[in-house]
């Protein structure tokens, strides 16, 4: 301890223990709090072995979560892939919650440690806790407890009504996740903690309360009830819907209990992760920013030493790589290399702007306030926003992108838009885009059921540049929401300005299925 | 801020994860280790390992777009030379450019590892293993005891008398507790004293020196709890006896493929039964054309012969071998011999009472596996078509002789089979077990 502290280094090689650790984080802690500014949860920091690292992985990252064959998986994927050393394990992973817990793998040096805690406990950290949508959106305090009971629930469930049954509605709602979302907001914050409270009421009120549907179950000599306006009946089944999950959860008319509130769970964690998913460039780059900013820091100062910043370097770069186009290694756009450069990027039109920047971004160029401008960032916008706003001429410039257009009526793909005059502001609306997840995922809506006849269910895909469905995948899906429907099922593909039909799928339920 | 050490927390979180994926992939997997096995090593087959299946069957579907047809952009880094308006060639294969549609979902085969266990489980699932019989496989090893030094807890019973007295000693000697040879003197040169002088100093030095030695006496017991010691023991599994396996094949020309595969499987089975039941298992492979040999297993199943067929070859290499190394008294013999069933006509009364006098004595076991092929399964319930072994071996258990005979065509016939085998076991158990 005392040659330590005379020499002021945190650690000495790459050997740590948790005093060490401690250390570290105290120092990280020091200079992310103190002279950064950033505000984070409390931290808790859990060390694990590569193998619990793998099991992590497996189950997207989370400390608990229900049995599901595909977590099975993606486990064998992982493992098989890195025993095979083709795949470097990440150092953390971070989970958004209160605290704020990040694994740390034992085999890491201490340099990597540091780098670990300075990225997830703080970058991430600080992110998850400030950013709109990751409070608008997900429930911190909440989001274990509520793991705990979906786990807990499902056990129940496979005990209850056989693993294959709970299987085959996990399996649906896995293949409706990523339309399980609600994309705007609603009116209050989700609690997850009240969840299973409140799916004890629902089965209570589900018992009680009337399904509009059950009035087009033909009974014998009740005299047919005059058809509801076409209007009051798409308002009372909330159409057209996008969130098909939260549709077949509320209006499926054959689903039992359990299997509404399997959908619900399903959903609930879809909505948890989808904040991620559209943050994923700034996320990460806010993470790299602030690792690299205390990292520097923690070397100015003297706490670690020139080989361990040469350590940490080499494995920032790594992560930082962006491989060019032309490139065998390139597999698209590196969101840690965008968001880091363009946190940097951000840096220098507050630092040292150029004419250009003062013409771009008048409103933060030369501020000299680097942390203020970015904390405001990484708290006010997502991936498609924040690009569409911050990506500068320099940055494109220095990365030299371009746009190309693959259209299969022409002969060619053609050079769009180029890093020129001409090209910035159309290569930052592409890009940014690109980051749209309203975007990127298909445009799929449930938009009537045709109550009065053989209770079809009619969805839309609107279809974006002619692009369709795969078309496989689009059955098999369209099947399983024909199994939770319990009836029939049509999916229309429209060309949302004509409404010219591209494409029609049929399912029908499999009667033995639910 | 807190630190949790996980570390030691139970791992193989995923393993239930991991039993779902593998009852999900069953048929694929099961596919996979059939073709597997097929290339093992009969020893080698529970080794577990690697298998692949293709990723189709388990892949996870989901709304998205198709990677061909409509319009693509792509933002990419790194132009050199393009200027706006630029046209290029597509690249061959059609759809975009580097970055595709694709979710990552690859189409490649999906490649894990099975556990020895899994792989085990698969194989013999395979051959429709009932569980019952399963578990029997399972259970057969016997537990002894050990002896494994000294403890200081115990039942009275398994008090170590020489040990405890020996440890009350080394106490006695290093607490320095006083002889009681010592205290007799003591009290003896007293009592002289008393007599002769009256009271003096010395009597009383002596006196306080006594006074002190019972103290001690006292305080250091001649034997103490924590010189106890018991005798230990633990549990250790013992080998049943050991187990020598004969595979005796056919192989002229007559023996297709199919029919040692079908061979093969048998003695796999055979195999892990033994394995699980005895602690050391050795496989002798005879072949035989018109003569026999013995061979190893890569000759035994793979190379072609051809020439006339006189089983009561194979049967005299085995009353040899066992004569030579494997003494009846020692070892548990099983054999198993799998034929098409032709025999050279004159042969027949040679085997069978090869088999009756010399073999059969000897064996635990003997197994007749009539392998035919697939296509001839229609005649084995409709024509009763004996072929010349057939009836040999037949006449034989008529005479009583302790014979398993099975035709089989079809691989799943092979498990119901080897069953018989062990049903008949059981049900004269004890009456030859050693």
């Amino acid at each position: 301890m005392s040659v330590i502290e005379h020499e002021g280094l945190l650690y000495q090689g790459a050997d740590w223990d948790f005093g060490t650790i401690q250390r570290i984080h105290d120092a990280v802690e020091a200079i992310g709090v103190g002279e950064l500014g950033l505000d984070v949860y409390p931290n808790q920091i859990e060390v694990i072995t590569a193998e619990q690292m793998l099991d992590a992985y497996a189950s997207i990252g989370m400390p608990l979560f229900y049995k599901h064959w595909s977590f099975g998986k993606r486990f064998a994927l992982h493992e098989s892939s890195y025993r095979q050393g083709l795949m470097g394990l990440a150092y953390e992973i971070v989970i958004n919650s209160n605290p704020c817990i990040s694994y740390i793998m034992e085999e890491n040096s201490a340099t990597m440690q540091t780098l670990v805690i300075a990225h997830a406990a703080f970058g991430h950290n600080h992110f998850f806790k400030n950013n709109y949508l990751f409070k608008e959106w997900t429930d911190a305090d909440g989001i274990l407890d509520y793991l705990e009971f979906a786990k807990g629930y499902i056990t129940r469930c496979e005990e209850r009504y056989g693993h294959a049954a709970v299987e085959r509605v996990l399996d649906a709602a896995h293949a409706l996740m990523s339309h399980g979302v609600h994309r705007y907001p609603r009116k209050k914050r989700p609690d997850l903690r009240s969840e299973e409270r409140r799916e004890q009421e629902r089965h209570r009120h589900q018992e009680q309360t009337f399904n509009d549907l059950w009035r087009t179950v033909p009974t014998k000599g009740a005299a047919a009830k005059p058809q509801l306006s076409e209007e009051r009946r798409r308002a009372l089944l909330e159409l057209p819907q996008e969130n098909i999950l939260y549709f077949l959860e509320k209006s499926a008319p054959r689903l039992q209990p359990w299997q509404r509130e399997i959908l619900r769970i399903v959903r609930q964690i879809a909505q948890y992760f989808y904040p991620q998913r559209q943050t994923k460039v700034m996320n990460e780059g806010c993470a790299t920013y602030c690792h690299y900013r205390i990292m520097t820091r923690l070397h100015d100062r003297g706490q670690i030493s020139d080989g361990a910043f040469l350590e940490f370097l080499q494995s920032h770069t790594n992560v930082t790589r962006q491989p060019e186009f032309d490139d065998p290694h390139y597999s698209g756009i590196n969101p840690y290399a965008l968001g880091f450069g363009m946190m940097q990027d951000i840096e220098r039109i507050c630092t040292q702007p150029t004419a250009e920047d003062r013409g771009w971004f008048p409103d933060i160029a030369g501020s000299g306030d680097t942390m203020a401008v970015l904390r405001d960032v990484w708290a006010n916008y997502r991936d498609e926003s924040f690009i569409s706003q911050f990506l500068s001429p320099h940055l494109i410039r220095q990365w030299r992108m371009f746009h190309l257009v693959d259209d299969p009526d022409q002969p060619e793909l053609l050079i769009e838009a180029i890093h020129d005059e001409r090209g910035y502001r159309r290569l930052r609306r592409s890009l940014s885009r690109h980051y749209d997840v309203g975007w990127s995922d298909p445009d799929i809506q449930v938009i009537d059921v045709d109550l009065a006849g053989d209770r079809r269910l009619i969805l839309h895909h609107h279809v974006l540049n002619r692009t369709l469905l795969h078309k496989d995948d689009a059955q098999r899906v369209l099947q399983m929401v024909a199994n939770l429907w319990g009836y029939a099922v049509v999916l229309k593909e429209v060309e949302p300005a004509t409404g010219a039909i591209f494409q029609e799928h049929v399912a029908h339920p499999h009667e033995t299925l639910f | 801020m807190y630190i949790i050490d996980r570390r030691l927390n139970p791992g193989g979180k995923s393993l239930a994860n991991r039993q779902r994926f593998l009852r999900r992939a069953k048929a694929q997997i099961q596919r996979a280790v059939r073709q597997t096995a097929g290339d093992r090593d009969i020893t080698d087959l529970e080794r577990g390992g690697e298998v692949s299946i293709p990723a189709d069957g388990v892949r996870e579907p989901g709304f998205r777009r198709s990677g061909e047809g409509g319009v693509h952009d792509h933002i990419l880094p790194g132009n050199k030379r393009f200027v706006e308006g630029d046209t290029v060639d597509r690249p061959p294969g059609g759809g975009g450019s580097a970055a595709g549609g694709d979710n990552g979902e690859g189409e490649d085969d999906f490649r894990f590892v099975l556990t020895r266990d899994e792989f085990l489980d698969l194989f013999l699932d395979d051959l429709e293993l009932p569980d019952l019989a399963k578990r029997r496989v399972a259970t057969v090893e016997t537990q002894g005891l050990r002896r494994a030094g000294y403890t200081v807890t115990g039942s009275p019973v398994n008090l170590a008398l020489l040990r405890s007295m020996r440890n009350a000693l080394s106490r006695r000697i290093a607490m320095r507790r006083p002889k009681t040879e010592d205290l007799i003197r003591l009290r003896e040169e007293i009592a002289h004293l008393e007599e002769q002088e009256g009271p003096s100093d010395r009597l009383t030095a002596l006196q306080l020196e006594l006074e002190q030695l019972q103290q001690r006496t006292k305080r250091f017991p001649y034997i103490d709890p924590i010189d106890l010691r018991y005798r230990r023991f633990e549990p250790v599994s013992r080998p049943v006896a050991q187990a020598v396996m004969f595979c005796l094949m056919d192989v002229s020309g007559s023996m297709t493929e199919h029919m040692k595969d079908l061979a093969k499987r048998f003695y796999m089975l055979l195999y892990i039964f033994l394995t699980r039941r005895y602690k050391h298992v050795e496989i002798v492979f005879i072949r035989h054309t018109h003569e026999a040999k013995e061979v190893d297993e890569e000759t035994f199943f793979n190379s072609p012969e051809t020439g006339g067929t006189v089983v009561s070859s194979a049967l005299r290499e085995m009353q040899r071998i066992v004569e030579e190394r494997y003494s009846p008294d020692a070892w548990n013999i099983y054999a198993a011999q799998a034929s098409d069933g032709d025999n050279s006509p004159n042969d027949g009364t040679t085997s069978a009472a090869l088999l009756r006098d010399e073999i059969l004595p000897v064996c635990q076991y003997y197994a007749y596996l009539e392998v035919g092929s697939d296509s001839d399964r229609m005649q084995t319930g409709f024509i009763n078509h004996k072929t010349s072994l057939w009836q040999t071996y037949e006449s034989l258990q008529e005479q009583g002789a302790n014979l398993a005979m099975r035709k089989v065509n079809h691989r799943r016939e092979i498990y119901p089979v080897f069953r018989e085998l062990f049903r008949r076991r059981d049900a004269e158990a004890g009456a030859r077990v050693p």
